[in-house]
């Protein structure tokens, strides 16, 4: 009597549609990541705050892409440091930004810096070149709060947890303003 | 002496492709995890500018798009080498920005409406006027938080 056997799938097609649907996904997705500079843009009905002289920083980039920071001409590498020292004010120059007392919950009181940096650009100037001086304003403030957070938790910006990442958000705010539309002229 | 007689003639014996079909499963699993769905068709030429400050977009399904760049060498002829914004699948006007904010936001619920983010992907030869114009009619349709698209890049001076 021969023994009745289910006779087996066969699999050897198994790899071909594997490979078909595999080129598929190939074709029809991407591995884009979605990484960039996050800004938030002013309300559009700006009303116009007075801001008291020396708490101001005017960073410009005319259309030769050449970068000014509070009225002298300079390049990108020392814009850093420049911005640093601005938001600092470590030795209270009176032509540098003042510090306002304030209470931060779950801190206590620390001098927090009202300056701004004012970003203006040209209608000529290159997109590659505003985004690096964005990016140099954004390691400034960035720098300045692992510095701070360095000294009160030990430990870096990045790595502190929700609540004291808030704590030293307000110590050290990032008050960068995207100015109006302006031409900044030629020089 | 039938004992001794070889059934198969020498040689190699042939890989087994029984684990084939795994291993391209695995593959595909992969690539099924970690890409995500092409959207649109580019249509503009968008190379991102190098920063080192970069941060992650946190919800993806909550961003719309807007590239701004020149158009692909087949779509030049008839819009030139100017710098376009594209919307969606087509390129569009600086006015259009308006409309496609307001439909993008209507597709969102409303408790995710506040956390709309605009990204904003423009090569890195195109000049601010562009962006500017974009930034202020982002502003108008009180669309304001930004994002601009940029690449990890080693820090380009020390």
């Amino acid at each position: 009597m021969a023994s009745k056997k289910t006779p087996e799938i066969n699999g050897g097609s198994m790899a071909d549609i594997s490979f078909l649907m595999l080129i598929f996904f190939l074709m029809v997705t991407t591995m884009d990541k979605e990484e960039g500079l996050s800004r938030r843009l002013p309300p559009i009905p700006t009303e116009d705050q007075k801001v008291n002289r020396r708490n101001i920083i005017q960073v410009k980039i005319n259309s030769n892409d050449r970068l000014f920071a509070g009225n002298e001409l300079m390049d990108v590498s020392q814009l850093k440091d420049k911005i640093k020292e601005f938001l600092l004010n470590p030795n209270d120059d009176p032509n540098l930004p003042e510090k306002e007392m304030k209470t931060i919950e779950g801190y206590g009181e620390y001098p927090v810096s009202k300056g701004v940096i004012s970003l203006q650009n040209d209608r000529g100037t290159t997109y590659s070149k505003y985004i690096e001086v964005q990016n140099e304003l954004i390691r400034a403030v960035n720098e300045i709060r692992d510095e701070f957070s360095m000294v009160t938790y030990g430990k870096k910006y990045a790595k502190l947890d929700e609540d004291r990442q808030e704590i030293v958000r307000k110590a050290i705010p990032q008050n960068i303003s995207e100015a109006e539309p302006k031409d900044v002229k030629k020089r | 002496m039938a004992k001794f007689i070889k059934s198969d003639k020498g040689g190699i014996p042939g890989i087994s492709t029984a684990s084939l079909p795994d291993i391209v499963f695995m593959i595909l699993m992969f690539f099924m995890v970690s890409t995500s769905m092409r959207q649109t068709d580019r249509k503009v030429l968008v190379s991102m500018p190098a920063a080192s400050e970069i941060a992650k977009l946190d919800r993806k399904d909550l961003a719309s798009y807007i590239y701004i760049g020149q158009p692909t060498s087949q779509y030049q002829a008839q819009y030139g080498t100017d710098s376009r914004i594209q919307l969606n699948d087509s390129f569009r006007t600086i006015d259009d920005i308006r409309d496609f904010i307001a439909s993008e936001r209507e597709n969102l619920s409303e408790a995710d409406r506040p956390f709309m983010t605009v990204s904003i992907k423009a090569d890195k030869d195109t000049r601010m006027g562009i962006i500017t114009d974009v930034k202020q009619e982002l502003r108008r349709c009180s669309a304001l938080k930004i994002m601009y698209g940029a690449r990890k890049g080693a820090e380009v001076h020390h």
